[in-house]
């Protein structure tokens, strides 16, 4: 479903993703580990779109998206993106954070796209917020709206930066259980993260980035436990 | 005291006339150096070169002449060029570019204070450059510009008084003309004075207004 063939990303000089080979799968969840500034968020950054890149291609469905032909605000609408710091927009409740997209994007009626909202916002479980705004919420309720903000635009697949980084400790698994429930809905996922307890959990694969490109990728257990590169093995001794 | 009060009546519709001039300058230059503002920080803050770089330039050239000479500059020097302006027209070209360039480094500074992160959760879920400006980051950035914007209208109504070198009877004017023949110049410029006050503080109450439709939840 989505492939990435030799991705090449620089900013300026920079050379920051150096040739990324990545397949996905519809329903799969893939949970992207590795060292910090190895290029991990940059990758989801460029399968939404919102980073252009130099060289390679990106896949969805048939479609080749990094085209230049290819109509970005379509990609973007087809690809749900949540943020570690959440991006809330601050001056809007959470009804109207989950609503924008549908009614300005996808041009969906007021009352058609709230009633969607409020389902969304009682999936991930904070019906009765609908009207708070942003500064009221704990960060675990605004990075729920933000995934239900994602979800509302009918995602082909959710991309996760760091969800769960910016949390108190004791708001991480509320977050971590809405993702687990999408992924047990059927959502194509591909998950940026630190938590190695959800990637053994909920992923059925995890890459592992080293210097801007995946080093290994494959089922949870086999990479986790024996990984096949001195890379993968030095930086998972150190985490688990 | 008699004297006094029937002094006040008698200059008093000389300097409303004034005043309602004074009104129209400040009303169409408030208007239009927010809009010149705003188009020229899009400018200033846009990636292409083309773009930025002429503003730039410009912005430093407004910011570095006196209105004064911007107000000569544009009911002198313009007709020359085959641009004829009435006095009252140039008047409200010259505040509106003065301040026009002002207005765009107040619009800057509240554009590029909100956090990036703002526009990549808007264009994430689609929205195009203008939905992003309108919905999202114009309506937080009001914040921050608002008071000094507020402070910039203030000085752009007291500036409206510089018209008057270039003929235009607005309240200053009218103040000198009556003074000049009365001699009454405490009387007529304590007038014009308490009238700058009253009109300054209606503004006032307008930007107060404002801050508050924009402030945070």
């Amino acid at each position: 479903m989505i492939e990435i063939k030799n991705l090449h990303k620089f900013f300026g000089k920079a050379h920051i993703l150096k040739g990324v080979h990545l397949q996905v799968k519809k329903r799969d969840v893939t949970v992207i580990v590795g060292p910090s500034g190895s290029g991990k968020s940059t990758l989801l950054r460029c399968i939404n779109r919102l980073e252009e890149i130099q060289e390679g291609e990106i896949w969805i469905d048939g479609e080749n998206i990094s085209s230049t032909s290819t109509n970005v605000y379509k990609v973007r609408a087809e690809v749900g993106m949540v943020f570690q710091q959440f991006n809330l927009f601050p001056h809007m409740n959470a009804l109207q954070n989950v609503t924008l997209g549908p009614i300005l994007t996808n041009k969906k009626p007021k009352k058609e796209a709230e009633h969607s909202a409020m389902e969304l916002l009682r999936k991930v479980g904070l019906s009765g917020k609908e009207q708070t705004y942003p500064s009221q919420l704990s960060g675990g309720q605004q990075q729920r709206v933000a995934i239900a903000r994602a979800l509302a635009m009918q995602p082909k697949v959710m991309l996760f930066d760091e969800a769960t980084s910016a949390l108190d400790p004791e708001l991480v698994g509320e977050v971590l259980n809405v993702m687990k429930q999408l992924a047990q809905d059927g959502m194509t996922m591909i998950v940026v993260t630190h938590e190695m307890g959800f990637a053994k959990e909920a992923a059925n694969r995890v890459a592992f980035m080293d210097d801007g490109i995946v080093v290994e990728e494959g089922p949870p257990k086999e990479i986790f436990d024996h990984p096949k590169t001195q890379r993968a093995a030095s930086f998972f001794s150190k985490i688990l | 005291m008699e004297k006094l009060l029937h002094n006040i009546i008698e200059f008093l519709p000389s300097l409303l006339k004034g005043t309602q001039f004074t009104i129209q300058i400040t009303f169409f230059a408030i208007i239009i150096s927010t809009l010149f503002g705003f188009i020229f920080s899009l400018c200033l803050i846009s990636k292409k070169r083309y773009l930025n770089k002429p503003v730039r330039i410009f912005i430093n050239i407004i910011r570095g002449t006196p209105l004064l000479v911007q107000m000569f500059y544009v009911y002198f020097v313009l007709p020359d060029i085959g641009i004829k302006l009435g006095a009252m027209e140039a008047g409200i070209l010259a505040l509106s570019i003065c301040y026009g360039a002002y207005h765009a480094e107040i619009f800057r500074s509240g554009i590029i204070s909100i956090t990036i992160g703002q526009w990549d959760a808007a264009k994430s879920i689609g929205l195009r450059y203008h939905q992003i400006m309108s919905r999202i980051i114009l309506p937080q950035a009001a914040r921050i510009i608002l008071p000094p914007m507020g402070t910039s209208y203030i000085i752009l109504l007291k500036d409206s008084s510089l018209a008057s070198v270039i003929t235009v009877r607005e309240l200053t004017r009218a103040g000198q003309l009556i003074a000049s023949t009365t001699f009454e110049n405490l009387t007529v410029f304590t007038m014009v004075a308490v009238i700058y006050i009253i009109l300054t503080q209606l503004l006032n109450l307008f930007i107060h207004a404002m801050e508050k439709k924009y402030r945070l939840k």
